[in-house]
């Protein structure tokens, strides 16, 4: 007899094959060698090699300041377009996440020309052109996240405290950023973690990466795939383990937020 | 009234951020010019080349084609387990979220590298079959079209089901022609979503693609390190039409989200 619960049936078939299984077949490489023998050589090895040590340490840096200068601009746009009495701000918002939708690499070939103009080098600043085309390619992750929660906050609190006597530079910093903490972590997350591990505008503006991420690509292209695997591991947890840590301070789940981006 | 004013330019410098690049590689793909910078004549050869090339042509069906199919098969993978989800036990329903999740919290080069691991590594599967590109691609899409589909459910009216039955639908008919009805917003733009993701994607790609075969994003990656200048500027006349199109796809949605709301 046909039943409706039975309709997820292919959707759970194709989410143990194709999304449980894979990880376990990392997990299993991670921890064998090229013969299938178990070992630890992979895990002391990535804990013992200068190189994968230094790639997590600088990717941990360049994704933490691009999300500190992503967040810089972002919260203010946020704060102005919802609070800041625009009759239209919702076209406004329309405007700041279009560029979501253009392929990411033509995105960020347009500020590679537009640097290389400027500076006629791109040599010159290495650090700074990587940050700036990870913002631009990040920015509109964290408006939207913020602006969604600042929206939606009650009118009644700020003016509550006015009235109360807090001046308002003091009704900013006690109210309004407590009150808008649940965007401000959405949006750091959705910037973080894929700053980390996204080694393709390094790779489109110097040839050369550091970034997490290009770790597994470089084991990939040499079909490593007991060391590439130990890396997936490696950054699984950290992923796993930082969404853990933001459902909890948030209160949502990360489908939550990513589903209210798409949609 | 000088706040206001500090508030507008604000907002201008960072609309000018995110669009002059596009802008100004959209004006010099009109042009003769190599470089940006050097100003020279009208031109639309670069237009010319992008339509006439096979190399690019068949890169550009090829991608649109890759995400028409996977996001036909999300969707379809992602609405029939929603409509089951929600009908299931709450332990299975937990279940499947969670599973569902993991594509979207992982890091992309996470995902495609486990796929591939899976896919070719361990099953040995050609990837000249294309199977390890749809199935990755198909991965990464699935539970978004799930997560947009969901809410509909659960804003639909239980009633509405039974009431199908009660008229005398069986069981079939009654998803197909009621439940399926009422869930359409969500499935177009769950639908909407596979198919962004699918065109923007470049991780799962690039570790599960057949060797010769190249999408947008991965074309555009290898022509920046390549030193052929007509593809390179050809390539900023496809950023340009992508634009547009972009441009107009959001006018028109929101032109009719607007209708929808009178």
């Amino acid at each position: 007899m046909f039943r409706r619960n039975k309709l997820c049936l292919p959707y759970v078939a194709f989410l143990i094959l194709f999304v449980v299984l894979p990880l376990l077949v990392v997990l299993y490489y991670a921890f064998t060698n090229g013969q299938g023998q178990f070992t630890m050589r992979n895990f002391t090895d990535f804990f013992t090699n200068g190189r994968t040590i230094g790639t997590l340490f600088y990717s941990f840096v360049i994704a933490l300041i691009t999300t500190v200068c992503c967040l810089l601009l972002a919260y203010p746009t946020a704060y102005i377009l919802a609070r800041g009495g625009f009759t239209r701000s919702g076209v406004w918002m329309i405007l700041l996440v279009t560029p979501m939708w253009i392929n990411f690499t033509l995105r960020i070939t347009a500020v590679k020309e537009v640097l290389s103009l400027l500076q006629g080098n791109l040599a010159f600043h290495p650090l700074f052109n990587t940050i700036l085309c990870m913002v631009y390619d990040f920015l509109p992750f964290m408006i939207l996240p913020i602006y969604n929660v600042i929206t939606k906050l009650d009118d009644a609190l700020p003016e509550a405290a006015a009235d109360l006597g807090a001046k308002k530079i003091q009704v900013f910093w006690k109210v309004m950023i407590p009150m808008s903490m649940p965007g401000i972590i959405s949006g750091v997350t959705m910037v973080f973690l894929p700053a980390m591990t996204n080694y393709v505008v390094l790779d489109m503006i110097y040839n050369s990466t550091y970034i997490m991420g290009s770790l597994i690509g470089s084991y990939f292209s040499t079909y490593d795939w007991n060391n590439g695997s130990m890396i997936s591991m490696i950054l699984l947890l950290i992923i796993f383990g930082i969404t853990w840590i933001t459902d909890r301070l948030t209160g949502e789940d990360a489908s939550d937020r990513k589903g209210g981006l798409a949609a | 009234m000088k706040k206001k004013g500090f508030q507008i330019v604000w907002l201008g410098l960072i609309l000018a951020f995110l669009y002059l690049p596009i802008i100004i590689l959209a004006v010099y793909s009109f042009s003769n010019a190599t470089m940006i910078g050097s100003l020279r004549g009208f031109s639309l050869h670069n237009y010319v080349t992008l339509f006439t090339t096979p190399e690019l042509t068949q890169m550009i069906v090829g991608t649109l084609l890759i995400a028409l199919i996977v996001a036909v098969i999300s969707t379809i993978l992602g609405t029939t387990g929603a409509i089951g989800a929600y009908y299931s036990k709450n332990s299975m329903r937990r279940g499947i979220e969670l599973a569902g999740q993991i594509p979207v919290v992982n890091s992309d080069v996470v995902t495609g590298f486990s796929v591939c691991v899976l896919l070719i590594a361990f099953f040995h599967i050609d990837k000249d079959t294309y199977i390890p590109l749809l199935v990755g691609q198909t991965v990464l899409c699935t539970p978004f079209v799930y997560l947009s589909v969901l809410p509909r459910l659960k804003q639909m009216d239980p009633n509405l089901y039974e009431a199908a039955l009660d008229l005398g639908c069986s069981p079939r008919q009654a998803l197909s022609r009621v439940v399926l009805r009422e869930l359409l917003p969500g499935i177009a733009s769950g639908f909407m979503t596979a198919i962004t993701l699918s065109l923007d994607d470049y991780f799962i790609t690039t570790y599960t693609k057949p060797a010769m075969f190249n999408t947008i994003s991965t074309y555009v990656v290898n022509a920046t390190k390549g030193a052929r200048t007509e593809i390179k500027t050809a390539l900023w006349a496809l950023s340009t039409v992508i634009f547009v199109v972009v441009i107009v796809a959001v006018i028109l949605m929101n032109v009719g989200k607007q209708k929808e709301e009178e």
